[in-house]
Order: structure tokens, then C-alpha cells, then sequence
């Protein structure tokens, strides 16, 4: 597709005002951090012209008035905004209307671009992708905000002045300090280790057996079935929550006064049990999902040498399915271990998770510590991700469909 | 026609068909069982709490069986006999300890109750039903509220086992021994509560429709391999702990938080009128929107990578302009995924609690809130429950309709 539309120089009358206009925007923003916003977009617009025109016409080298042009505004981020942070902005800022220039001069816009489309479906085009960037960015933003932040050496939740310079002085590690040294943190994180894991398990043996035993072709009341096993789903947690809330404390009065178990126990059963239910839609769906492409002759082909049910199961079967018993398996904890309303409700301090106690912190407003936890958090999203992202392009692949 | 066994074949098939109904089902039993014990029942009982009322009948049996011969709207005391069969009841349930926990039963109709039941359970307590009559006038010197029609009207009120009090609660009015009435004004907030859930969970809905839209089809415009860097951007925050991104939005909003430090610092808002973004409603609709988009991108980029590009192309061949060839042939074909998108958002948006709590302050607060709220502060479990249920109606009716839209086996995960 590259160059599929030859592409000409265009005139300094669409040039000009453009890149302007470009200037002038940026102006503005400069302009209200000093006082004046209308100076700035006037400033900001000029200066853009002035430059475009020395380079178009006079310099006529396009490599070097980059460096150029990213070197002056460099400068003038140091000099005029007093600092680092607005020197990279200038870095960026120049490099940006420099290759914005030549993007527009040379015509490189439309390279991509159908020849047939009028300078409107053009400007439509690109005012589109410059939409959805912005929507991207809505997306993503808030979760790179946190990272920097968690390294904040202040017990503030903003950037300090410090940070803004990139002063070493304005960062540290204190706060993972406190979350790996400080009791109640570790405690609520090694409850969540403990629970997480062990509903999960309870989720996907259950969960993948169920799936397997739906996806057989004569299951009388399939629909009512699944319906009952993907309600924890779709039931809104505050409503579970308050059911579990009456019934399991009950059952833990029973456990506790007919059984004779220990109180501490009992929580734990409560919340692994609450938590196994909410993970297995997840494993029920994905389970299922990837049965669908399951070849049912590999089952009759072993029976037929063969290998009894149970051996099917284990050397014919689960290796295909695997990967989406994994994937289940990550979504059931990745459930459990988000979890805050049921375990809220359900459980009772020594049952303290990771997300109740970043939840306390949050209402009642303590330490930084929560962002440096958030940080953890997301770089462990991050790898569940990549996971589940290999494991259904694997078993995309293995069904013989395009790793799309 | 025989089987090789000899039997014949259709019967033969038949318990073939059995065995295999069977099999599927032992596979299928251990699971339903698990959930059906500990979430169905768990639901169950919820739904059996928001009517269930025996404390008052429990407690004051020998009352309750009194009360049915008299007639609150007559205006009148009721006679020795009731005052009577009360202090029975009453010295037993001292002496369970149960008076304080009807009080406060009854307190949730009408304050002052608890405290009426605390003090003159003390009174009461050094009675003696067999000898000490006639209580007419020692209970009302006991407390005054006994010589009042209203107190004996609550009690009446609430005395059947089974009631619709909780309910008429959960839609702002109450239980009256002549039927249902409505709350006094003051007391008139659950109605607005659930108008604004409902409002707010429609305006999350649009908003999440409006910018998952672009970024669906874009998705699934894009050559692949761009498409999935940039699914990357959708995954990630779905898969992001809800804490995290909740703080992450506190952190942003916050009057020192990012955003404004960031208005500041560019100078596009003065330092001392910095904008109030948090503990309101739109510091609930930023971030739950936030945290919902990708539950609308998805379902709307699966519906979009069906569509096939050249229906686009053709409708433009044949002379239809940019907008008219999306508007009258593209449109039509994604509003499945819309629809899709739309409920499960909305379902997911009326039933959150976190974010709300967190981030929405007094005014930003949904019912779900409520119901924690009765849950673990004020203990009136029975309106928890209603509340709960009612909700749990609304999800039903939309997950009904999911299904109808959807399918309930459609739904995918990533």
C-alpha cells in the first residue's frame, strides 16, 4: 500500500496557514502558562511561519533543519520555561512541527490515502484518527499516570516541583519499601495469595468438567443450566454480596458452633467459596468457547485403540483444551483477586485482601503506598495479558485459524 | 433390526442416548450443585429476607393474637387485656434478651422505638404479669408513647410474618395499619436514589457508546497488525485491577490531582478556582466510564469484524456520499454490537458499588451504595434486601433481553 497515490509538493497557500494554526495552538497553551494566551498564539503562529518558510525555501535540507529546528526549540524551552521538563516539551514541540511541515509540503498526507478522495474525506480522515487517539489516550492515561507517581519521595498523590525537574532528589522507593515492610500491607497481600489460588483451583476442576459435560450433544435443560452457571456473572456483585452476607454467615455460625472449627478457618472457607462461585462463568465461557472447536473424532479415535474415558481425558483431550483452561483459569483469579464487595461483606478482618485494604485506603486517604501497589498490580495485568493473549493465538493456531 | 448383543436396536440407542444424558449430567452435577448451594441459595434467602418479618410475631405472641380485635382507626387506646398480654411478652423477652433487638425492628418504621423498648424494658422487667395488673396506667406512666394510638398502630402494622413493609420501604413509602402510604418528604430518598442510578447508568452507557464507537472501528478497519498494538490500549485497562484504576482516577481528579495541576501549570484555570471534579456526579461518570469502555469496545469490535468493507465500498460506487453510505448501510450493520455493548454496560453500571463509593462523594452515590450502606451501618437488613432485590429484578429483565439480543452463549471474553 505504501505510496500508492503519487504524492506532489503543495502549495505555501494550504502550508502556511496550517502550520500557523499549529503553531498558534501551541502558542496558546505557552502563552496562558506566562499571562497572555493571545501574545502566545500570535508568537506561536509567527514563529511557526517564519521557521517553515526559512526551511522550505532558503535552507531547502530537510535533515538539518530538523536537528535545527529541535535544537532551537530546546533552547527556548530552557531559557524561557526555567527547567528540564519544559526543555523535552520544546524538544518534542520542534520535532513535531518540523516533520509536520514537510508533511504537509511535500503532500506525504496523502500517500496512504485513495487518490480519489477530496481534500475533505481527507481532512475527515485524519481529524478522525486524531479523535481516536484522543480516546485511546482517555484509555490508557490514568494507568500510566500512577507509575511515575508511585515513585513519588513525597507523600503526596500529584507531581511534586521536584518530579516536574527530573531532580533525583524528587524520586525514590519508599513507597514499595512500605508496602514490602509494612505489616498490614503484606498481611492483606498474603491473604489474597491464599485465597486467589485456591478458589481458582475449586473454579477449574469444577469449572472444565462442567464445560466439557454442557458441551456433549444430549444435555437435557442446557440452556437452563448454563443460565444458572453464568448468573454469578451477570447478578451485580453488591446483590451477591448481600446475598452471601446473610446465608454464609449462617453457615459459619454452623461451622463454628456444630463443627467446632476455628473462626479464622472459617472466614477463609467463606471467602475461597464465595470467590470460587464468581470465577466460574469465566471458566464455564472459556471452557466452553474453546470446545466448540474441539474435533470429537480424537475422542472416539483413542476410545476406539483403546484408552478408557479417563485416559481420553488426560492424554487426548485436556492437551487441546488446555489453553483455554488457562485462560479461564487467569480470568478466576484475576476475579478473585480483584475482588472487594463479597470479601467486604463476606469475610472479616484476619480474611483482609490486598483490594480491601487498598479500598480502606482510599476512603480514608493514607499513604502513596496504594500507587506503588496499583504499579504491582498493572505490571501483573501486564503479564496475565501477554499470557492469555499467546494461549488464544496458540489454540487459534492449533484449530487452524489464522493467528489474526 | 438387532444390535450385535441381540437386543434391539432401537432400544439399544435408547440406553446408549441414557448412558450418554447420564454421563453429561454426573459431569455437569458436581458444579451445579456448588453453585446452587452457594449462590443460588445465598441469592434465595436475600430474596426470602426482604419479606420475611417474624420478629414481631415472635417476640410478642400473646399481643400480636390481642392487637387483631382492635381497631387502630378508631381512635382509641386499646383496653387492659392487650396492656396485659404485652407485659407477658414483654418479661419473657426480657429475659431472652429479644426486647432490644424489636426495638430496633420496629425502629426502622419509626425512631424513637429502639429507645422506648430499651427504657421500659427496664421498668417492665421488675413486673409481675400474675399479680401487678392492672398495666394500663402503669405503662403509660412507664412512658407516655404507650397511652399513644401510633405506637400501638406501628406494632399492629408490622405484626404479620410475612410483609410487604420492606418493599413499600425500598419505593419510599410505608406499611400503615390502613395499607400503604407514603413516606413523609423528608424521609423520601430511595426514589430519587435509584431515578439517579438509573440516569447515570444511561449517561455511562451513552458516553461509553460515543467513544467506543471510533475506537471499534478503527479497531476493526486497521490492518491487523496495527490492530493489535492498538487492542493492546482496550486489553489493558480491562484487565487493570478496578482498585487501580479507581485510584488512578482519584488520583487525577483530585483538586491537587494531575489534571488540575496540569490546568494550572498551562494556565487555563486560576490557582484558587481549581475545578471540582471528584466526590460529584462527574467524577462518577469520568471514571466509570473510563472502566466500562472496554466492556462496550469489545462486543462492538466482534460485531464490526464481520462486516464485510465492500458493502462500503459499493453503496459509495453507486453514488451515496461518505455519511449516507455509513448512515444507511454500515450503521444498520453494527447496532447489534451497540445493542450487545449497551446492556452489558448498563447492567454493569447499576449494580457497581467501588467507584461510586470511592470517587462520587455524597451526590455521585448509585442505590448499590444504599444497600452497603444498610448492610453494614444502620443493620436494616430486611431494606437491604428489598433494595437488592428490586435491582436484582432490573438485572433480570435486561439480562432477559440480552439474551434475546445476544444469546447467552455468544458472550466472549477477550
Amino acid at each position: 500500500m505504501a505510496a500508492l497515490t503519487p504524492i506532489s509538493r503543495k502549495p505555501m497557500s494550504l502550508v502556511l496557514p496550517t502550520v500557523a494554526a499549529a503553531g498558534g495552538f501551541f502558542g496558546l497553551f505557552v502563552g496562558t502558562a506566562n499571562g497572555s494566551g493571545l501574545l502566545g498564539v500570535l508568537i506561536g503562529a509567527a514563529l511557526a511561519v517564519v521557521l517553515a518558510l526559512v526551511y522550505v525555501s532558503v535552507l531547502k535540507n530537510e535533515a538539518l533543519s530538523k536537528w535545527i529546528n529541535i535544537a532551537l526549540f530546546g533552547v527556548l524551552g530552557y531559557v524561557f520555561g526555567g527547567g528540564i521538563a519544559p526543555a523535552i516539551i520544546g524538544l518534542v514541540y520542534g520535532w513535531f512541527i518540523h516533520w509536520f511541515t514537510y508533511w504537509l509540503y511535500e503532500g506525504r498526507y496523502r500517500a496512504r490515502l485513495l487518490p480519489y478522495l477530496t481534500p475533505g474525506q481527507v481532512l475527515w480522515h485524519y481529524s478522525f484518527r486524531v479523535i481516536c487517539g484522543a480516546i485511546f489516550t482517555f484509555l490508557i492515561t490514568p494507568i500510566l499516570v500512577v507509575m511515575p507517581l508511585s515513585f513519588n519521595a513525597q507523600d503526596f498523590f500529584t507531581f511534586t516541583p521536584e518530579m516536574l525537574r527530573l531532580d533525583p532528589a524528587g524520586y525514590s522507593l519508599k513507597h514499595y519499601q512500605d508496602f514490602f515492610t509494612n505489616n498490614e500491607w503484606q498481611r492483606s497481600f498474603k491473604n489474597s495469595l491464599i485465597i486467589a489460588p485456591i478458589a481458582t483451583v475449586i473454579s477449574v476442576s469444577l469449572g472444565t468438567l462442567a464445560a466439557i459435560g454442557l458441551s456433549q450433544s444430549h444435555v437435557p435443560g442446557r440452556r437452563a443450566i448454563m443460565a444458572v452457571m453464568i448468573s454469578p456473572m451477570i447478578v451485580p456483585l453488591i446483590i451477591s454480596a448481600t446475598g452471601m452476607f446473610f446465608f454464609y454467615s449462617q453457615i459459619g455460625n454452623w461451622m463454628e458452633g456444630t463443627l467446632g472449627f476455628n473462626k479464622t478457618f472459617v472466614g477463609y472457607v467463606k471467602v475461597v467459596l464465595a470467590h470460587a462461585v464468581l470465577g466460574i462463568p469465566f471458566v464455564i465461557i472459556t471452557v466452553t468457547a474453546t470446545l466448540v472447536g474441539f474435533d470429537r473424532s480424537l475422542t472416539r479415535a483413542a476410545a476406539n485403540m483403546g484408552a478408557n474415558p479417563v485416559t481420553t481425558f488426560f492424554r487426548v483431550q485436556m492437551p487441546l483444551i488446555l489453553p483455554g483452561v488457562i485462560s479461564g483459569g487467569l480470568f478466576a483469579f484475576i476475579t478473585s483477586f480483584d475482588e472487594v464487595v463479597v470479601v467486604l461483606f463476606v469475610g472479616s478482618a484476619s480474611q483482609k485482601t490486598l483490594p480491601w485494604q487498598m479500598f480502606t485506603g482510599l476512603r480514608e486517604q493514607i499513604s502513596p503506598t496504594i500507587l506503588a501497589v496499583a504499579t504491582i498490580l498493572v505490571a501483573i495485568s501486564i503479564l496475565l495479558l501477554a499470557t492469555v493473549e499467546m494461549l488464544r493465538r496458540r489454540s487459534e493456531r492449533l484449530r487452524g485459524m489464522s493467528p489474526s | 433390526m438387532l444390535a450385535a448383543d441381540g437386543t434391539p436396536l432401537k432400544k439399544s440407542l435408547a440406553r446408549a442416548l441414557r448412558m450418554q444424558k447420564m454421563r453429561a449430567l454426573m459431569l455437569i452435577a458436581p458444579l451445579l450443585i456448588f453453585v446452587l448451594i452457594s449462590f443460588i441459595i445465598p441469592i434465595g434467602s436475600m430474596l426470602f429476607r426482604s419479606v420475611e418479618n417474624g420478629i414481631v410475631a415472635e417476640t410478642l405472641p400473646l399481643t400480636v393474637a390481642e392487637l387483631q380485635n382492635w381497631d387502630a382507626d378508631s381512635g382509641e387506646l386499646p383496653d387492659e387485656p392487650l396492656y396485659a398480654a404485652f407485659v407477658t411478652d414483654m418479661v419473657a423477652a426480657i429475659e431472652a434478651k429479644k426486647h432490644t433487638r424489636l426495638g430496633t425492628r420496629l425502629n426502622y418504621e419509626q425512631t424513637g422505638m429502639s429507645s422506648l423498648f430499651r427504657k421500659s424494658g427496664r421498668k417492665i422487667k421488675r413486673m409481675d404479669p400474675a399479680t401487678d395488673g392492672p398495666f394500663k396506667e402503669q405503662l403509660i406512666k412507664v412512658d407516655k408513647k404507650w397511652g399513644e394510638v401510633e405506637t400501638w398502630a406501628v406494632i399492629k402494622a408490622h405484626s404479620v410474618k410475612i410483609t410487604n413493609g420492606y418493599f413499600l420501604n425500598a419505593v419510599d413509602m410505608q406499611r400503615t395499619p390502613d395499607g400503604a402510604a407514603p413516606q413523609p418528604e423528608d424521609k423520601r430518598i430511595l426514589i430519587k436514589l435509584f431515578q439517579r442510578t438509573l440516569i447515570m447508568s444511561l449517561i455511562i452507557t451513552a458516553s461509553c457508546i460515543m467513544l467506543g464507537y471510533p475506537v471499534a472501528w478503527i479497531l476493526a478497519n486497521l490492518p491487523a497488525r496495527t490492530a493489535n498494538v492498538l487492542m493492546i490500549l482496550v486489553l489493558l485497562p480491562f484487565w487493570t485491577s478496578l482498585l487501580v484504576r479507581t485510584s488512578a482516577w482519584k488520583v487525577m481528579l483530585q483538586q491537587q490531582g494531575v489534571i488540575n495541576e496540569v490546568l494550572v501549570w498551562i494556565g487555563l484555570v486560576a490557582d484558587d478556582a481549581r475545578l471540582v471534579m471528584i466526590n460529584n456526579e462527574f467524577g462518577t461518570i469520568v471514571a466509570m466510564t473510563h472502566i466500562l469502555l472496554p466492556f462496550m469496545i469489545l462486543p462492538m469490535y466482534s460485531v464490526m469484524q464481520t462486516i464485510n468493507p465492500s458493502y462500503l465500498r459499493a453503496a459509495k460506487s453507486m453514488g451515496a456520499t461518505n455519511w449516507t453510505a455509513f448512515w444507511r448501510v454500515y450503521f444498520p450493520l453494527s447496532v447489534p454490537g451497540i445493542g450487545a455493548g449497551s446492556i452489558l454496560v448498563f447492567i454493569l453500571a447499576i449494580g457497581y458499588y467501588i467507584t461510586p463509593e470511592i470517587v462520587g462523594g455524597t451526590k455521585g452515590v448509585f442505590i448499590s451504595n444504599r444497600i452497603a450502606y444498610h448492610i453494614s451501618s444502620s443493620l436494616n437488613w430486611g431494606l437491604a434486601a428489598a433494595l437488592g432485590t428490586i435491582l436484582l429484578a432490573v438485572v433480570l429483565i435486561l439480562y432477559w433481553a440480552y439474551d434475546k439480543i445476544v444469546g447467552i452463549d455468544n458472550v466472549k471474553l477477550g
